[in-house]
């Protein structure tokens, strides 16, 4: 009777289930799969070698050109990472400490704002303010801060940084900010009790505790960022390029579609480590909390 | 007594909003004080304007004689047991405890020591690895105790730290923080809104209504001689029976309604009571029910009938409608195996002491 009751319970359980779970798989897995199967792929000018190999691979590791959009992948997204959760963080705690609570709603949501317009807009915004002619040159020429127009500011490294960052401030802003809310604030008063200065409880209290937001925080950022395909491409000039400019070319534009897949999967596996890394390198704070 | 603490005309509004009214108190060195008043009265605020999380709008505060307007709360010799404990969730039971030590002066292993003291002291020897997150609400205030008492404060402010705990606990932790103080010697100020626990552990209690203190005495006089009704009413259990006072051939006399009319002794009468309506208190204790056969006590009877009664297992409360339809007073008697507990409708006599009577004019 029980046994059959439990089948049962499974069955409906499974059920449920199933519809969420043929779109997951629909849409995550089997498209993941094809990209995987592509790697080990060739491609031999205008026909498909299905033959299993590593080649792609092999040349993926050693081509400098390779090597070297990869690394600057890694290093864009990791100083935007930076950047944002830095300049992120003391936002979140004024939202957090200093806002009255019936207006921290409003707060957030003009946090928000720059989410109404389309990404796309808003990098050729960063275009006019950061251009040869733009606007923050205009400003400092007019000022007499600089005599010439700053060229180090746009088709660069340093503009995809700026866009970027600007781009994903909220995502940042929020995680830390719900960490910051959890916080009681009875803890920062025992720490104030116990001796601390309103800083010294701030290292050995709030800064602690905020850490899964914060670590949250830089997942959010860094994941999405070194895939980012349009920033690189409209701000980046050629120094600026990233790896999934490279993937966009090896699928469209040399007709190579292993090879594209195989950078895919590379960049994919890297994401992951890191984001391994981070997640093993704070296990004992989120550990510890419970 | 050396005042460890005193208040002069300590006033704080929260806006508009006047949350503490000229408190003027001083607290001794080495008492258990407790700030004693229903929710919402200004207790909380009081102890946090002495623990240096409030500013008194106006008023001073002095802490050991030394004026502590402008002093934070990390530079004052009190500390405070939460409400909620404040446990930090990120660090161990040891680390939590000795969180206060990282500017005393001493090495490490001596810190270690000292919060394997601490922790032995509140009954929790060996649990300085355990993860705080893990601990039961009695363990939490062990380990908030502990970490307040090891920084050897002046002072320690308690916040209802007993709210938390389901009774038994509660009962058990009331002894414990009671001896603990003996201990230590160190003031302790209570917050509480339970009377009972109030009684029960202070030197001293201040009952506490809209940001006043309305008493401020030891429990025996709290509990005998309240000083008004809403004190009375507050602690413990009192009939309120309507009356007047009278002065006859220069005595003062009670004439009570269902009670009748008997001669008070002048100390009795609060100082500046006059004739006129007044209401007179009894506490259930005072009374008895007299029954059948039983020997009468000394003191004033008068007839009644049983009209409820609730059995508390070592004590019976009665409700005895009077003769005459005033409304029914409740008395309480302690159950002995040879005394019956009487059923509804019993007719019995009320018996009662005119020396506990207490007397509110108006
Ligand atoms: N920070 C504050 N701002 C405004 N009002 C407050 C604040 N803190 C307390 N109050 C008000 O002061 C009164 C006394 O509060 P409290 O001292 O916490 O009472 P108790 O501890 O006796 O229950 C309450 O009515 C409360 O609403
Ligand atoms: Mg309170």
């Amino acid at each position: 009777m029980a046994g059959a009751t439990q089948r049962s319970e499974a069955a409906t359980g499974l059920a449920l289930v199933a519809p969420p779970l043929v779109y997951a798989v629909a849409l995550l897995a089997v498209p993941m799969a094809v990209i995987v199967l592509f790697s080990f792929w060739t491609q031999d000018y205008l026909d498909l070698d299905t033959t299993l190999t590593l080649d792609n691979y092999r040349e993926a590791w050693t081509d400098p050109i390779y090597r070297e959009l990869m690394a600057r992948s890694v290093y864009i997204s990791g100083v935007v990472t930076l950047i944002t959760v830095v300049l992120a963080f003391p936002v979140a705690y004024y939202i957090s400490f200093h806002v009255a609570p019936e207006r921290k709603a409003l707060w957030i949501f003009l946090v928000t704002i720059p989410f109404w317009t389309s990404y796309l807009v808003r990098i050729f915004l960063w275009k006019v303010i950061l251009g040869f002619n733009g606007v923050l040159n205009t400003s400092l020429i007019g000022i007499g801060l600089i005599d010439a127009p700053l060229t180090v500011i746009l088709y660069n490294l340093n503009a995809v940084v700026i866009a970027l960052a600007h781009a994903f401030a909220p995502f940042a802003i929020l995680p830390i900010f719900v960490a910051l809310e959890r916080i009681d604030r009875s803890l920062l008063e025992a720490a104030r009790d116990l001796g601390e200065t309103a800083r010294s409880a701030f290292v050995r209290v709030t800064l602690p505790l905020a850490m899964p937001g914060v670590v949250a925080a830089s997942l959010i950022v860094f994941i999405p960022t070194i895939g980012d395909y349009i920033t690189p491409r409209l701000v980046g000039g050629p120094g600026g390029l990233m790896i999934a400019n490279m993937i966009q070319t090896q699928f469209l534009r040399l007709n190579n579609a292993p090879m594209g897949a195989t950078l895919a999967v590379l960049a994919m596996l890297i994401v992951s480590g890191i984001a391994l890394l981070f997640v093993l390198a704070n296990r004992r704070f989120l550990k510890r909390r419970g | 007594m050396t005042p460890l603490i005193s208040l002069a005309g300590v006033e704080k509004y929260y806006g508009d909003y006047h949350a503490l009214r000229d408190l003027t108190l001083e607290i001794g060195a080495g008492e258990f004080f407790s700030l004693l008043g229903p929710s919402g009265c200004g207790k909380t605020t009081l102890l946090r304007t002495i623990a240096g999380f409030e500013t008194p709008s106006s008023g001073s505060l002095r802490i050991d004689g030394r004026d502590m307007t402008g002093v934070p709360a990390n530079r004052r010799p009190t500390n405070m047991v939460f409400q909620s404990y404040a446990i930090f969730p990120h660090l161990s039971v040891a680390e939590n405890v000795g969180f206060g030590l990282r500017r005393a002066a001493g090495s490490r292993a001596e810190k270690m020591k000292k919060v394997e003291e601490a922790l032995e002291m509140v009954g929790l020897s060996g649990f300085g690895k355990r993860a705080a997150h893990a601990l039961s609400g009695g363990q939490r205030q062990r380990v908030a105790l502990a970490r307040a008492l090891i920084l050897k404060p002046k002072v320690l402010l308690l916040d209802e730290p007993m709210s938390a705990l389901d009774k038994k606990l509660r009962e058990q932790m009331q002894g414990e923080l009671r001896r603990l103080q003996r201990q230590v010697g160190i003031t302790f100020i209570l917050v509480t809104h339970d009377q009972e626990e109030a009684l029960i552990m202070s030197d001293r209690i201040a009952v506490m209504f809209d940001g006043r203190i309305a008493q401020l005495d030891t429990p025996q006089r709290l509990y005998r001689a309240p000083v008004n009704r809403q004190v009375a009413e507050f602690i413990g259990m009192m009939n309120f029976l309507p009356g007047e006072l009278r002065r006859e051939d220069g005595r003062f006399v009670a004439s009570i309604r269902g009670l009748g009319t008997i001669p008070l002794p002048e100390e009795q009468v609060p100082t500046g009571a006059g004739p006129g309506p007044a209401q007179f208190g009894l506490r259930p204790e005072s009374l008895s029910v007299v029954f059948g056969s039983e020997a009468l006590p000394t003191g004033c009877f008068s007839d009644g009938t049983v009209a409820e009664r609730a059995y508390y297992g070592d004590m019976t409360y009665y409700d005895i409608a009077l003769s005459d339809g005033a409304a029914p007073i409740t008395c309480s008697m302690r159950n002995l195996v040879s005394r019956p507990v009487l059923e509804r409708g019993t007719k019995v006599r009320l018996a009662w002491e005119p020396g506990a009577l207490c007397i509110f004019p108006g």
